[in-house]
């Protein structure tokens, strides 16, 4: 240090201690940190462990995806939106494909309806696992991310052995889905969609699911310090939850019964019985048994969908050139990390010109400052990982 | 051959000799053999498998590692107290190392039989925190220095039950020389953990707490303050803490075999066998309370600072000091 600052830093002590008080710390939270799931930034002032005036900074990943999707065609934008949220790729492609049929007034054949609902599903199982395996390492606990990881193998399996891919499918086609990996371009043959065995296997690997969640509920919710250290921890409201736009498992640990599988009918969810777990308090303890009760949920919605998937094509008619007729829609999805939607506007042409994508984790980390405020160090970062954001999502 | 022994011995600077080179041997082998026992035992318990390229199953991928430091920068920051910076490590150590010298390993085997050695051994292992707070304060890193406050707090907070609890068996004793603990316990004929068996879950907590072990490690917490304290120490003093953190834990490990489980006395070994199976017999119940430690650490998550005082101050402190009162009256009563 040189004298200069030397002095500067004495001359703002003493400005400080005129009024008596001892000077706030500023601590800078990332934008590399073990904890900030990528690059998120956040200032704090700390006073002991106390932190108080919290500003998270956004976009050091910020990729453009937004300006990206102008300057291509449809079917290649689904390939950028596959790394938006990239725990939960197949999700992401789901509300901006039917946004772009709904457009084109396409009709997708039911058994790609089911298909597309198994996988989306699959796809929120793969991210809620993540969950339960990065949230305790948040607090200290480096077992479950192992545990967490192994059985989500389950699903990503799955997912590869339909897709190809096991984090970015880029599966959806406009109108439909792709013939199974090494179908090559014969869509009408049964035998060339879903790999053989597929329903079975799926069977199978939904009951390890129920399983892990048993085996997660049996190890950690007993654990007497995740109760410590969760219950009554980064309490929201429902109010404050609605009033910053929080969607998802988020909201709904608020105690708001707020589901868009139930709501909207871009996938046909309406025939299948399944509950929304909400929470009571809306603390991270609550967060976090959402979370565990929809993985069941999930497995349950994926048993009933295997027995309703309907044969036949894989695929609607559609032109070899897709251009999307004139005008604008929005559509949105229960994405797992929350609400996520897509606004196109299409001005005739081969590609967007425009598309608006609102990501659940942007909003879902809008209430930090509220909800962060007057926290402890060590339950900063269990608020941030109990809010389940993923860096792609928020920055886009 | 055990006159020869005796007479090296009684030479003053042989025996002095021969003694520090014993401890500088145990030290950073009890560090190597724990650290890949935690690698391992963790890999166990999360269903990984480890390291298992070097050497026979990976035993010592740990000596690679740590030749690695050898090779890496000694960075000391430059907003960093320097002197401070550098000597924070050796402290650190050289506090894990003192505890080695009043552990006895058998009947006479010890490096110095001190009459204070209970006094002596809480002191110096609280003396590892000066350090910790020396390196978090000189870092010059608000992580570090958080990092050494907290340790601060934990030594205040934790300090406590420990000497509390250590009063029990010294009281049955009678003595605060660790091999008089021991030959009481012999003449007891029962190790003190069946009759001050709380003080001996006071005592693991508390020095659980005082190595910064999960579920007490915040002085570290790597989720939350990076690598604590040692943050931005790279290289050999980087390794120092390392040693440290497993001489310590191996060191307090011992000492609570040599107060709660009857130090190298097991029943049924006949008094001339005792200097040869004796350090065997300690290093098992060492290394079982070792395991206790490293299990704990995979599978607890880490307490809050306020919930880690509220938990001493609370709990194990007014336990330890009923736990005294109990001790005391009973064995004026008995």
């Amino acid at each position: 240090m040189t004298t200069d600052q030397h002095l500067l830093r004495q001359l703002s002590d003493a400005s400080v201690s005129v009024e008596l008080e001892t000077e706030d710390m500023t601590l800078n939270i990332g934008p590399q940190h073990p904890s900030t799931h990528g690059v998120l930034r956040i200032v704090a002032k700390i006073d002991g462990e106390r932190a108080h005036d919290i500003k998270p900074t956004l976009g050091y990943m910020h990729r453009g995806y937004e300006k990206l999707a102008e300057v291509r065609n449809y079917p290649q934008i689904t390939t950028l939106i596959n790394r938006i949220d990239w725990t939960s790729g197949y999700a992401n492609e789901i509300p901006f494909l039917v946004a772009v049929e709904k457009l084109m007034d396409l009709e997708v054949p039911e058994r790609a309806q089911y298909i597309r609902l198994i996988l989306t599903e699959m796809a929120r199982i793969a991210s809620h696992l993540m969950f339960m395996g990065s949230f305790p390492l948040e607090l200290g606990a480096t077992t479950p991310i192992m545990y967490a990881t192994r059985d989500r193998e389950r699903v990503l399996d799955l997912i590869e052995g339909v897709t190809g891919g096991r984090f970015h499918p880029n599966f959806n086609r406009i109108g439909g889905v792709k013939p199974a990996a090494g179908a090559g371009s014969t869509m009408r043959k049964q035998s060339q969609d879903l790999p053989a065995g597929f329903f079975e296997e799926t069977r199978r690997a939904m009951d390890g699911v129920r399983h892990s969640c048993d085996q997660i509920e049996d190890l950690i919710n007993t654990n007497e310090i995740i109760v410590a250290r969760t219950r009554n921890v980064g309490v929201m409201t429902p109010e404050l939850a609605v009033a910053y736009g929080m969607s998802g498992p988020n909201l709904r640990a608020t105690g708001v019964k707020f589901d868009l599988r139930k709501v909207e009918d871009y996938l046909p969810y309406e025939g299948i019985d399944f509950e929304i777990p909400v929470g009571t308090v809306g603390d991270s303890w609550d967060r976090w048994n959402v979370r565990l009760q929809e993985i069941r949920q999930s497995a349950r919605i994926i048993g009933q969908a295997i027995d309703k998937v309907p044969s036949g094509p894989l695929q609607a008619k559609v032109p070899k050139v897709i251009k999307v007729p004139k005008g604008e829609t929005y559509v949105r999805a229960e994405n797992p990390k929350g609400e996520m939607g897509y606004y196109i506007v299409s001005d005739g042409g081969q590609g967007p010109y425009r598309v608006r994508i609102r990501a659940a984790s942007f909003s879902n980390l809008s209430v930090l400052p509220v909800v962060l405020e007057g926290a402890l160090v060590p339950d900063i970062i269990a608020i941030m990982g109990s809010l389940d954001f993923v860096l792609g999502d928020v920055d886009k | 051959m055990t006159g020869f022994i005796t007479d090296v011995m009684a030479n003053f600077w042989a025996g002095l000799g021969i003694k520090l080179a014993l401890i500088a041997f145990i030290v950073p082998t009890s560090a190597l053999v724990f650290g890949i026992l935690e690698i391992k035992i963790s890999a166990h318990m999360q269903d990984r498998i480890g390291p298992y390229f070097v050497g026979a199953w990976g035993w010592i991928q740990l000596m690679a590692d740590g030749l690695k430091f050898f090779q890496k920068e000694d960075i000391v920051p430059t907003d960093a107290d320097a002197p401070v910076f550098k000597l924070a490590p050796v402290l650190v150590l050289m506090s894990a190392m003192a505890i080695f010298v009043v552990i006895p390993w058998g009947p006479g085997l010890v490096f110095g039989d001190l009459e204070l050695g209970v006094f002596y051994a809480l002191a110096l292992s609280s003396l590892a925190t000066v350090g910790i707070i020396a390196a978090g304060w000189s870092s010059a890193n608000k992580y570090s220095l958080i990092g050494g406050l907290r340790a601060a707090g934990q030594l205040i907070a934790y300090e406590l039950p420990l000497v509390l609890s250590v009063v029990g068996p010294v009281i049955l004793a009678g003595t605060m020389s660790l091999s008089g603990i021991v030959e009481a316990q012999v003449v007891f004929g029962v190790p003190y953990i069946v009759v001050q068996f709380i003080p001996f879950v006071v005592f693991m907590i508390a020095a659980l707490a005082e190595l910064s072990r999960l579920p007490f490690d915040m002085p570290i917490a790597e989720s939350e303050l990076v690598m604590g304290y040692f943050t931005e120490y790279t290289g050999f003093r980087f390794l120092f803490f390392f040693l440290a953190e497993y001489a310590a834990m191996f060191g307090m490990m011992l000492f609570a075999a040599t107060l709660f489980l009857g130090g190298y006395w097991a029943p049924g070994i006949p008094e001339s066998m005792m200097p040869f199976v004796g350090p065997v017999v300690l290093l098992t119940k060492a290394g079982l309370l070792v395991f206790v430690a490293i299990w704990f650490r995979w599978t607890w998550p880490r307490l809050r600072e306020d919930q880690l005082q509220s938990l001493a101050w609370r709990w194990l402190i007014p336990i330890a000091l009923l736990n005294i009162a109990v001790t005391a009256t009973l064995k004026v009563i008995l």
